[in-house]
């Protein structure tokens, strides 16, 4: 970790001139990725603005019926929130599957949407990363990739985001306020993560200088009908394998409206608006389920066979889609499968 | 009719200790944060640190280091690597320790080849640990790099067989009658293929060393993280050419060792070796990273092959294995050899090599070897059983085995049986339906119910012990021997008070300090045994003197008893034939004007019996699983595991082990893995949140049964010692009954979700 200095900011229009005024500056919120990647000496800002004194940690209802979830909320006070529990458990019970109580009780709204990805490579100065050095190559392309993706990759990366929020927030079709040097602007969630492509440096669509305020939810939150499936290597604390969001709009057993998105496979949360067209107006069955799965990965690419190789992922992908849709419509289990409530004492 | 049956009059004895559930005298320590680990120990003066630098290749050497460059930053001290680390020793047996495999120890800093991935190519040393990190990610080193090859399975070929060299490791035992004849001829018979590969062990607490420059001469406090003190303690002193007044080794506390900590680690000899140039103190901690930088368990490669009868007697019983090992060093462990102690067969084979590939010497991790061999072995005996038509216990208890096959010597006690016959009862494994995918729980999900044994060495080790017993009547027991957790601490204290007749609040046992009496590295679940055997000696030599002082006084009522007419109860020396012959202890001491009595104690295998006898722990294991087989989730939901060890002196710390030997069998079933990227030649997955091991939702309900066993000739205290047997039968157990579950044989572990799909 190299020497930086600080800044308080206490407003975010004072955070952005900070920012945009050090060279090598970045954003500290609950600093429970950037710290890590600093120590790692992957991160090696000389300038931090830190965000914690600013007045963005409200979650307040919106007027045409949505939720602004304060960009320095944390994720434990997003999940608990009355309101997201109530409105969007979706969001509350995909926050609560991610990580552990102690980083929850830290990080950021603002922070979990530019969370760095898992991958080994990236995390390992000693191996080439195009994400962290562009240009060295992937190491992942050939190597153990487990963690890695399946959908939407590149030659240049095969990198995941690792969020479990921001699956849910596609699924919810938030929407990312930011204010930056040239005001504020509001991006589509959809819009907010990128495919890696040629540049898998760049993880978002965010501008130099740019600053998370708010995400902002719509008024749907599909409480009737919704599941996060979060399959991975153990109970908790694992990043995901695969997991889907979803948000059904249901009458009867038909499908009205649906809203689904996968994380653990993609550089971003991997959302198929055809995909879920094909639910629309339908009767819910397997049968349907299992189309819809075949759909969303019919591009799918693996790389490499056996455990420590993620092609594994499209198959597993396929069935947590079916499940996840299953549980939804049904309501049936709405729990992580992943944490087995036994009866035992 | 009412029968009123008279209670027997509550006799307390606050010194009858053994055998009960009594907390840890370490406890309170620990939870408070007083204990102290090897980074947390103050130091006379101002503390440099070093900070460790690896190497980012596999193969190669070292042709430029820009020291100059970091040296130039204000508050650095040094960069030391191998242009101007000053030679040592030069002989290879300068650097072996104890417990150090056939071969030539990797020297820390001596060479510019390199070896391994993340071998350790510089120490920065700085005036603060922020100040040494930041140098170290500066210091640009130019290497020439070489191919490297990591890959096991290209150098199958290459393969030899295991030489001797490693204290504890037992050759192969030797074939008997025609197994390949016997394997073809009879009606039938199973081979299979299993593999494990890689696992780092991952103790909590990192490699520490803090080295306190004491200033008079070459004099040094030594705080180490490791399982021996007084191994570290040798192999600093043969390498620097040190005194042991010089170089004092001390580990009061080890944060999870596991095999880890059992030989001295690069980091202690970088600390001491700057300490020493610099005339300072310094401490050195390893990273997370580099916690994956040394030993492991290695990927080995084992084939099975057994064939029984149709009664269901195993007729030809083959197990082979092919493990890494590392350029340098040829590290052996003892993994097929179990299948033969556990099992008789006329007709059997067995074979261990090793093939060489670029990556650090492997390394004893908890039940090494045979938790590798066990689940290969106990998987096969379990297809076979289905094979053979038997349930999988009933196969086991056929077969079942009075004296080791291997040595053709009897076991000096082996309840084996009693565990499978306990263990079932608990278990309710008489409602198990035999067909695989037969069970599912009332939300569908697939049931299985598998069964595994497990064997293990009751070994003991030479090791000392001295109690001094002082006028206020607390007695102090010291032997240089480790806690890594186990419980050393509270059962040598229960120990000590029950030879003496003392209360557990006037017995203090210390440990970990090569001023101490020496004791072995903590390892190979011989602690309890050795070191508790020269806690007894040195206790009863304290009593035999306290015994003649007691007959020094007027009107003894002790006169002319020899030792082994009394008893110590209670504070007190009594006659065995009429206990109101009695004397207290703090009577004895008043009286004899004494300041403190005291005695050195040892112990020591005995090796007529170690000839006459075959000495083991046994254990056998019964698995439920709950399988969601379109996910391919696995849910571990009951284990009860019935464990023979000889005595159990504590049944709360000994539950604990076996409790965290079931969940790191578990854990090697489920989840542990390092990845290896053979391009890179390096292991990727080198922390907490990558290698996975269990969190407490993966863990639900587990059952200890301890099957006690009289045993005075493993051992003169009774104790065989329960570190490894926990662990073993765990993983074949999950495996079998994942089968049993749904039908499928998983050969490969860790049994991940994919693997099931």
């Amino acid at each position: 970790m190299n020497s930086f200095t600080l800044t308080q900011a206490t407003a975010a229009d004072e955070a952005v001139r900070d920012l945009t005024s050090h060279d090598g500056a970045a954003y500290l919120g609950g600093g429970t990725n950037l710290v890590d990647l600093m120590k790692y000496n992957l991160e090696r800002p000389t300038h931090l603005t830190s965000l914690g004194l600013l007045p963005l940690t409200d979650i307040t209802s919106l007027p045409d019926g949505g939720l602004r979830l304060g960009a320095l909320a944390t994720n434990a006070d997003t999940a608990w929130h009355p309101e997201v529990e109530k409105r969007y458990p979706l969001l509350s019970q995909t926050i609560l599957a991610g990580a552990t109580p102690q980083l929850r009780n830290v990080a950021t709204n603002g922070g979990n949407l530019n969370q760095r990805t898992r991958c080994y490579y990236f995390y390992d100065l000693a191996t080439p990363c195009n994400k962290r050095e562009p240009g060295t190559g992937c190491s992942a392309l050939t190597g153990p990739n487990r963690v890695c993706g399946v959908l939407g990759t590149s030659e240049s990366c095969i990198a995941t985001q690792p969020s479990d929020m921001c699956v849910a927030l596609a699924a919810l079709e938030a929407v990312v306020r930011v204010q930056g040097p040239d005001g504020e602007r509001t991006i589509q969630f959809d819009d907010y993560h990128r495919l890696p492509g040629d540049h898998p440096e760049k993880d978002n669509t965010l501008k130099p200088g740019e600053l998370v305020v708010s995400i902002d939810l719509p008024e749907e939150g599909y409480a009737d009908h919704f599941t996060y499936l979060k399959l991975r290597d153990r109970s908790s604390y694992a990043f995901a394998l695969v997991s889907v969001a979803v948000g059904l709009k249901m009458s009867g057993n038909t499908i009205e409206k649906a809203r689904f998105a996968l994380g653990g496979v993609a550089h971003k949360p991997w959302r198929d608006q055809e995909a879920e067209k094909m639910l629309e107006g339908q009767t819910a069955s397997p049968d349907l389920f299992r189309q819809v799965a075949a759909k969303v990965f019919a591009e799918a690419k693996g790389y490499g066979e056996g455990s420590l190789h993620n092609s594994f992922k499209i198959e597993l992908g396929k069935r947590a889609i079916v499940r996840a849709l299953k549980q939804a419509t049904e309501m049936s289990q709405v729990v992580n499968p992943n944490v087995f409530l036994n009866s035992n004492p | 009719m009412s029968q009123t049956i008279a209670t027997p009059p509550t006799v307390r004895l606050d010194s009858d200790v053994i055998g009960k559930p009594i907390n840890r005298t370490d406890g309170p320590a620990k939870v408070s944060g007083a204990a102290k680990y090897a980074a947390e120990f103050g130091v006379t003066g101002p503390l440099w640190y070093g900070y460790i630098v690896s190497s980012p290749v596999a193969k190669g050497k070292i042709t430029k280091i820009h020291a100059d460059e970091v040296l130039a930053i204000p508050g650095v001290q040094q960069v030391f690597s191998h242009e101007n680390v000053p030679s040592f020793a030069w002989f290879d047996r300068a650097y072996k320790d104890d417990v150090a495999p056939g071969g030539s120890p990797f020297r820390p800093l001596h060479e510019p080849e390199i070896m391994f991935n993340q071998q350790p190519v510089a120490l920065v040393v700085a005036e603060t640990f922020e100040l040494a990190r930041y140098a170290a990610s500066v210091l640009r080193i130019e290497y020439d790099v070489e191919k490297h090859n990591t890959d096991l399975d290209s150098v199958i070929g290459e393969a030899f067989d295991a030489p001797k060299g490693k204290t504890g490791f037992v050759p192969p035992p030797k074939p008997k009658g025609d197994m390949n004849k016997a394997f073809a001829e009879a009606p039938h018979k199973v081979a299979g293929e299993y593999i494990h590969r890689a696992q780092h062990h991952n103790p909590m607490e990192m490699f520490a060393t803090t080295v306190d420059w004491l200033g008079d001469g070459k004099k040094m406090k030594i705080y180490d993280k490791t399982q021996g003190a007084p191994n570290v303690q040798q192999y600093i002193a043969k390498i620097f050419g040190l005194s042991t007044n010089e170089a004092r080794v001390i580990s009061k506390f080890t944060g999870g060792g596991f095999g880890s900590g059992l030989r001295p680690q690069y980091q202690v000899f970088l600390a001491v070796m700057a300490a020493l140039e610099l005339e300072h103190s310094v401490r050195v901690v390893m990273t997370r990273t580099q916690m994956f930088s040394f030993g492991h368990r290695p990927h080995t490669l084992q084939k099975l092959r057994i064939a029984s009868d149709d009664q269901g007697h195993i007729q030809a019983l083959e197990h082979k294995a092919l493990a890494e090992t590392s350029q340098f060093e040829n590290a052996t462990e003892t993994v097929v050899n179990w299948t033969g102690i556990l099992y008789n067969s006329p007709n059997t084979n067995f074979d261990y090599q090793l093939s060489k590939i670029d990556v650090y010497t492997p390394l004893d991790m908890r039940a090494p070897g045979a938790a590798t061999g066990n689940f290969a072995s106990e998987s096969a005996i379990d297809e076979m059983s289905y094979k053979a038509g038997k349930d999988p216990l009933d196969f086991r208890l056929l077969n079942y085995t009075y004296s080791d096959p291997t040595e053709n010597k009897p076991f000096t006690s082996k309840r084996l049986d009693d565990c499978y016959h306990e263990g079932a009862a608990r278990f309710g494994w008489d409602q198990r339906n035999p067909e695989p995918r037969s069970m599912r729980d009332e939300k569908g999900m697939l049931v299985g119910w598998g069964v595994a044994a497990g064997c293990w060495d009751a070994s003991m080790q030479k090791a000392a012990a001295k109690a001094v017993l002082s006028a206020d009547g607390h007695l102090t027991v010291n032997s240089a021997t480790n806690d890594q957790g186990a419980g050393t601490y509270v059962i040598m204290t229960q120990m000590a008070a029950q030879t003496l007749g003392l209360p557990m609040k006037q017995v203090t046992f210390n440990l970990g300090d090569t001023n101490m009496p020496a004791a072995p590295v903590q390892g190979g679940s011989w602690t309890a045994n050795s070191v508790g055997a020269a806690v007894k000696d040195a206790c009863q030599e304290v009593g035999k003197k306290l015994l003649k002082l007691a007959q020094k006084m007027d009107d003894s009522p002790l006169a002319g008893a020899d030792f082994e007419d009394v008893q110590f109860v209670d504070g007190h020396i009594r006659a065995n034939e009429d206990i109101t012959r009695s004397v207290a202890i703090e009577d004895i001491l008043a009286a004899s004007g004494e300041e403190k009595i005291e005695a050195d104690g040892k112990a020591g295998p005995n090796p007529i019996n170690q000839l006459k006898y075959s000495m083991h722990s046994h254990n056998a294991v019964f698995v439920e699983v709950k399988v969601d087989e379109d996910l391919g989730t696995i849910h571990v939901t009951r284990v009860v595991n019935a464990v023979a060890a000889g005595r159990i002196m504590n049944p709360k710390t000994a539950r604990s082990q076996v409790l965290g030997g079931t969940v790191w069998g578990l854990s090697m079933a489920m989840m542990e893995e390092t990845y290896l990227n053979n391009e890179l030649g390096r292991y990727m997955n080198h922390n907490y949140a990558e290698y996975h091991i269990p969190v407490n939702a993966d863990i639900h309900k587990i059952d200890v049964i301890f099957v006690e066993e009289e045993d005075d000739i493993a051992s003169p205290i009774g104790v065989k010692g329960v570190g490894e047997i926990g662990m073993l039968g765990v993983a074949a157990a999950i495996a079998n009954a994942v089968y049993h579950a749904t039908g499928k044989r998983v050969r490969e572990l860790p049994l991940t979700s994919d693997k099931l799909l």
